[in-house]
C-alpha cells in the first residue's frame, strides 16, 4: 500500500481553511457546544471558563478539564478545538492525546513560558496563535501555526483591540507588497520581523497572510462580526459575547447570520434585532496593566 | 464556462484560484440568483452540516436538485460536498438530522477516517487520472454505491471519488495541491 503521511503542513493549513467563512463559539460544557452546533458554529473551542469570567475569577487560568473536553467532543460532529497556555507543551500534549482537531496556544489563559511559544511542528494537530501585528504573526507562524487569529481584548466585549490588530497587519502587509521586488526591503523586514525572508516573501507575493486569518477578542455583537469580516478576516470567533448574552441561543444564530451576510447591511439590521442585551463589556482604559491579555507572547 | 464555487464556507477560495488556472471563469455563489447564472458549479470542503443548513435556509439546494435532474448540470462535492451529493447516510447523519441533495445513489460514511489526528496525505489510483496526492481532512466516504454509480477510487476498501451522470463527488481536496487534473477533468465532462 502507498505510504500515508499524517500531520504535514498541508493537512494542518488546509483544516484551518476548512473552518473558513463562519464563527467559532467558546465553549465551556457539552451543552453549550450543542447550542453553538445547533446555531450553526463551524467548531468550538473549549475552555474551562470564557475570558469574561477569567477575569472575574482570577488565579491562574489553565487548559479545560480533559472529561470537559471529551464531553464536548461526545456532544458535537463539528471540530472541537481546546486552549493551552502559552508555551505549555504538556498541556498541548494532552489536548493532542484526547483528540481534539485544533490547540489555540492562547494569551486568555495564564503564560506558562515568558521566553518562548510551543515548538508547533512536533505536533501532528494544528494550532491557531493570536497576534497583534504582522511581526507576531509571522513569528507564530514560523513555529508552526497553521491559522492565526487577532488577539483583540478578550472578554472586555470590546472590539476595538481587535480592530486595531487587525488594520495594523493589514498595513503591514501592504507596506511588505510596495517593496515585493526590493530584496534588501524584504531583508530589512525579514530581520525587524525575526523571521526569514522566505515567510517574508510569501506574505509579500500573496498580499495577505499565509495561513487561515480570522478576527477575535471582543467581538460581542451581530455589527462587530461584520465589521471584522470587512476588515479581511477570514472568519470570527466569539467567546464570551455568546453565553454572556441574555439570550445564548439567538445570540448565537444572529452572530452566524452577521458573519455570512457580513457585506449587507440589511441582513445585519435582522441579525440584529431584539436580541436583548449584549454581555455588558469594558472599556480598555478601565484595565489595569496586568489585566491585557493582548501583552502576554509576543 | 462559468463554473461556481457554492461559498456559503469553507475553503472558496481555493476552488476559485484552481478553477481560474484551468482557464474557467470561477464564480463565488452565495445566492439562488448567481446560481442560475452559472454553468457548473463546486461544493467545496468545510463542514457538512454548516453548508448543508446554509443550502437548504437560501433555497439553494431546492435550485441545485431540479438543476441535476431535469438539465444534468455539473456538479462537483469535495470532501463535504461529497457528503452532500449522497442520498443516504450513517448513523451520525441519521442522528443530527441532517438532510442530503441525493444527486447520487451512495450512502455516506462522515467520519470514516478519524478526527484531524488521523487525516492523512496518500499516493491514489484515480481511474483515468492514475497517480494523484490526495488530500484527506476528517475526510468521508461512499460505504455503498447503487449500479448507476462509478467508483473512480478506493482506499482502504473504502470508495473515495465516484461519479455518476454529471455528478462527481471525491472526499479528498485536489483544491489543496497544484494539481489541476482533477478540475481540468471535471471541466471537460462539464463542457459535453
Amino acid at each position: 500500500m502507498a505510504k500515508v503521511r499524517i500531520g504535514t503542513q498541508r493537512l494542518k493549513e488546509g483544516f484551518a481553511k476548512m473552518v473558513k467563512h463562519v464563527v467559532i463559539m467558546d465553549v465551556t460544557s457539552a451543552k453549550q457546544a450543542r447550542i453553538a452546533e445547533k446555531a450553526g458554529a463551524v467548531a468550538v473551542m473549549a475552555l474551562h471558563l470564557v475570558p469574561a469570567d477569567i477575569r472575574a475569577t482570577g488565579g491562574v487560568a489553565r487548559m479545560p478539564d480533559p472529561k470537559v473536553v471529551k464531553h464536548i467532543m461526545k456532544a458535537v460532529t463539528i471540530p472541537v478545538m481546546a486552549k493551552c497556555r502559552i508555551g505549555h507543551f504538556a498541556e498541548a500534549q494532552v489536548l493532542e492525546t484526547l483528540g481534539v482537531d485544533m490547540i489555540d496556544e492562547s494569551e486568555v489563559l495564564t503564560p506558562a513560558d515568558e521566553e518562548s511559544h510551543i515548538d508547533k511542528h512536533r505536533f501532528k494537530i494544528p494550532f491557531v496563535c493570536g497576534a497583534r501585528d504582522l511581526g507576531e504573526a509571522l513569528r507564530r507562524i514560523d513555529e508552526g501555526a497553521a491559522m492565526i487569529r487577532t488577539k483583540g481584548e478578550a472578554g472586555t466585549g470590546n472590539v476595538v483591540e481587535a480592530v486595531r490588530h487587525m488594520k495594523c497587519m493589514n498595513r503591514q502587509i501592504a507596506e511588505l507588497v510596495r517593496i515585493k521586488n526590493k530584496e534588501n526591503r524584504l531583508q530589512d523586514a525579514a530581520n525587524a520581523y525575526r523571521v526569514p525572508i522566505e515567510l517574508v516573501k510569501k506574505t509579500a507575493e500573496l498580499g495577505r497572510l499565509p495561513v487561515v486569518n480570522f478576527a477575535a477578542g471582543g467581538i460581542a455583537t451581530p455589527a462587530d462580526a461584520s465589521l471584522m469580516m470587512q476588515l479581511g478576516a477570514d472568519g470570527v470567533f466569539v467567546g464570551s459575547g455568546i453565553f454572556k448574552s441574555t439570550q445564548p441561543e439567538r445570540f448565537a444564530r444572529a452572530i452566524v447570520r452577521a458573519t455570512r451576510h457580513y457585506d449587507k447591511p440589511e441582513e445585519v439590521a435582522k441579525a440584529s434585532e431584539g436580541l436583548g442585551d449584549a454581555m455588558k463589556g469594558r472599556s480598555i482604559d478601565s484595565l489595569s496593566a496586568d489585566e491585557r491579555m493582548q501583552e502576554r507572547g509576543r | 464556462m462559468k463554473v461556481g464555487v457554492i461559498g456559503l464556507q469553507g475553503d472558496v477560495e481555493e476552488h476559485l484560484t484552481a478553477l481560474e488556472k484551468c482557464g474557467a471563469e470561477p464564480v463565488w455563489i452565495r445566492s439562488v440568483a448567481e446560481l442560475e447564472q452559472v454553468d457548473a458549479f463546486i461544493i467545496p470542503g468545510g463542514e457538512s452540516t454548516t453548508i448543508g443548513k446554509l443550502m437548504w435556509e437560501s433555497g439553494m439546494s431546492k435550485v441545485v436538485k431540479k438543476k441535476v435532474a431535469e438539465e444534468k448540470f455539473p456538479v462537483w462535492g469535495t470532501c463535504a460536498g461529497m457528503i452532500l451529493v449522497a442520498s443516504r447516510g450513517d448513523v451520525q447523519v441519521k442522528r443530527t438530522g441532517q438532510r442530503l441533495l441525493g444527486l447520487m445513489d451512495a450512502e455516506v460514511d462522515r467520519n470514516a477516517f478519524g478526527r484531524q489526528r488521523e487525516s492523512f496525505e496518500v499516493e491514489l489510483n484515480v481511474a483515468g487520472i492514475k497517480r494523484f496526492n490526495a488530500v484527506f481532512i476528517r475526510a468521508p466516504a461512499f460505504e455503498r454505491v447503487g449500479k448507476s454509480c462509478k467508483v473512480l477510487a478506493k482506499f482502504d476498501g473504502k470508495i473515495v471519488a465516484a461519479e455518476q451522470g454529471s455528478v462527481l463527488a471525491t472526499a479528498f481536496h485536489p483544491e489543496l495541491t497544484d494539481d489541476l487534473r482533477l478540475h481540468e477533468y471535471f471541466l471537460a465532462n462539464a463542457k459535453r
